[in-house]
């Protein structure tokens, strides 16, 4: 019953007379590929598979959001600017009245900024990814034979260079308004490191909403709630101490006060505590338990 | 009959339901190594949902489904190594340029540069993309994301490939071209399934149409037992001038193996014809009696005809049904 026309009389239509029509009219070269099997060739997997899977797919896939950031710089503006204005409004317009200087009020702020900066882009990756997921591409991901997280942890990835910006810019603007580095350069890096790997697992809280939520503006809401409080109930503007007493039980467990007081100990010097230890057992957690959940409402989208 | 190991899809009681919408109601697909099955069916028929069940893209609520050897539900990674997927909206990255979308896939599917960069260059080329590999895909034509989108699916040279609409949108020499790349494919040892709305595309390159309407099976057979069913082939005539009718209708009665043709619009007649030498015995005879043409077109009945003839229903009330 199977006629199977196509294999007894291979391409006979498309090979037609190759010479009559000029090669680069043809849109598609039919006959160039059909004799040198150029597009399909019989059952063979693509390649060998190769070891870490999950890595290499997700740095590919990283490199896909890095092209895209490439592509529209000013999706780069608010991680940019942001701590410039942050850093000079507070530093000039509280300086004085919290820390009896702006310079000394400037080289206690400036580590809560980067802080509190690099919470907020965290917000961004559940605002694409919601945006992205209804696009094509997406369908093409499942339909290839690679890690379900991959594209989420790639892109998860991707941004990392919106972290590395924000550091940079913040520092740039900080050295500028007279703000010094007290430790070395080693300290320096660390506490930047610190500050990225923050990101990245509070990035999953964000994929995690950005996957349930039905619309970016909604996803964008959402998680500015819950970073708000985050960034203010927390000693990025002024020393735990100086908050009502209610207020420093939640104060001492936000992990945002945990990496700020970290990053001065890191930059200034100042004495550290078990505060690394905090900020990468938060770290730990939030990806513990928002990975999963965000690969679970990925899977489910359909 | 083909034997059964030689089917590479085999779906059957396939059911899958969105809400109260029941997209389908136990659907069952055969496609043989190395042939085309056709999916015909009218808008909410539940071809795109079969072909995303099929493609591991959904799970199916009921029934089960195996490709290239390897069960969607329980195999899915096994069965992605095997297909391409061109859905019925382009799967490509709008930001990303073409020839950055085809290499992605190839890493992907773990080809390392040097060759994700060679295929992509040949498929680009394939496609007749190489002008505009390297702007981002937003700015192509609907045509060219259509071909990109294509061209990603065959990046790893996939045994099953499935095209969901693969011409719609797309302007009569466009589509014959995409009838062209889907011939090579299949002469080049491919197994495919394309859904279609349009009779006479699954007729040019299917080996066996399924139809489909509201989620269910409604008929599954070649071709030429579909167009028994649902009436061959339509001989329509226009002469220039009307007082020869009468004559032109005797030259389309001796042609037909229907009889005598009627006058289907004013001035024009239509006859029913069994094989494709009724247009050249046409155009011979009309010529030796001087009878000069407006029109003349041979085609075949169109999805409403044949659902009409199918179901008793027009394709258009289904889809009325169905929104
Ligand atoms: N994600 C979804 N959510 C809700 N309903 C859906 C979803 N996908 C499909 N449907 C419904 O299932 C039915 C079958 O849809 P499907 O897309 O499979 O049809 P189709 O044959 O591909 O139609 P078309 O020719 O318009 O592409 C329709 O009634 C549609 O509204
Ligand atoms: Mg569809």
């Amino acid at each position: 019953m199977t006629t199977n026309t196509a294999a007894t009389n291979p391409a006979a239509d498309l090979t037609a007379d190759p010479a009559a029509s000029p090669p680069s009219v043809g849109p598609l070269r039919q006959g160039d590929a059909s004799g040198s099997g150029v597009v399909v060739a019989v059952p063979v997997a693509a390649a060998k598979p190769r070891p870490l899977p999950l890595l290499r797919h997700s740095l590919t896939l990283a490199k896909r959001s890095l092209i895209k950031t490439w592509r529209t710089p000013e999706a780069l503006i608010d991680v940019t600017l942001q701590p410039v204005i942050f850093l000079v409004i507070f530093v000039y317009i509280f300086g004085g009245a919290v820390a009896g200087s702006t310079g000394d009020y400037l080289q206690f702020l400036l580590p809560g900024i980067l802080a509190q900066t690099i919470a907020q882009g965290a917000i961004a990756i559940g605002v694409n990814l919601n945006t992205d997921l209804e696009k094509g591409i997406f369908d093409r991901f499942r339909s290839l034979p690679i890690p379900r997280s991959a594209p989420l942890i790639g892109a998860v990835l991707g941004d990392v260079v919106r972290y590395v910006l924000v550091t940079i810019s913040t520092f740039a603007i900080g050295y500028a308004m007279g703000f010094r580095i007290q430790t070395n350069v080693a300290s320096a890096v660390a506490g930047c490191l610190l500050a990225v790997l923050f990101a990245l697992s509070l990035s999953w809280v964000s994929v995690f909403v950005g996957m349930k939520v039905r619309t970016s503006g909604a996803v964008q809401g959402i998680m500015f709630l819950l970073v708000m409080p985050l960034s203010f109930a927390s000693n990025v503007f002024v020393p735990t101490g100086s908050l009502p007493g209610w207020m420093q039980g939640f104060v001492n467990v936000n992990p945002l006060t945990h990496l700020v007081a970290s990053m001065r100990g890191l930059f200034l010097g100042e004495p550290i505590g078990n505060h690394v230890w905090w900020t990468l057992v938060w770290c730990v957690g939030l990806v513990a338990v928002f990975l999963p959940l965000a690969m679970r409402a990925y899977r489910r989208k359909v | 009959m083909t034997t059964h190991h030689d089917l590479v899809i085999e779906a059957e009681g396939l059911t899958k339901s969105f809400g109260t919408t029941k997209a389908l109601q136990g659907v069952d697909l055969s496609v043989a190594r190395g042939t085309v099955l056709g999916v015909l069916g009218p808008n909410g028929a539940g071809k795109t949902t079969a072909v995303r069940i099929l493609a591991t893209l959904l799970t199916a609520d009921g029934g089960h489904a195996r490709v290239a050897g390897h069960d969607v539900a329980h195999d899915a990674q096994r069965v992605r190594q095997s297909i391409g997927l061109t859905g019925q909206y382009a799967s490509v990255d709008e930001d990303l340029t073409g020839r950055q979308n085809i290499v992605m896939i190839g890493r992907l599917l773990d080809l390392r540069a040097p060759a994700a960069r060679q295929r992509a260059a040949e498929l680009l080329e394939w496609f007749d993309l190489t002008d505009a590999a390297d702007r981002p895909a937003k700015t192509y034509s609907g045509g060219m994301r259509r071909r990109l989108d294509l061209a990603s699916s065959l990046v790893g040279r996939p045994e099953v490939i499935f095209l969901d609409e693969p011409t719609t949108g797309l302007d009569p020499s466009k589509r014959e071209d995409m009838w062209n790349v889907i011939r090579s494919l299949v002469a080049d040892g491919s197994t495919v399934l394309l859904t279609t709305q349009y009779l006479d595309e699954a007729d040019a390159l299917a080996d066996e149409i399924t139809v489909i309407d509201h989620g269910r099976v409604i008929a599954h057979d070649t071709p030429e037992g579909l167009k028994r069913i649902v009436g061959g082939q339509t001989l329509e005539v226009r002469p220039s001038d009307v007082t020869r009718l009468a004559e032109t209708a005797t030259i389309l009665a001796a042609v037909s193996a229907a009889g005598a043709p009627e006058e289907s619009r004013k001035g024009l007649l239509s006859v029913p014809v069994s094989d494709g030498d009724a247009l050249s015995a046409t155009v011979a005879r009309l010529a030796s009696a001087g009878i000069a043409v407006t029109e003349m077109s041979l085609h075949l009945p169109s999805l409403d005809e044949v659902f009409f003839t199918l179901t008793g229903r027009t394709s258009s009330d289904t889809t009325e049904e169905v929104a």
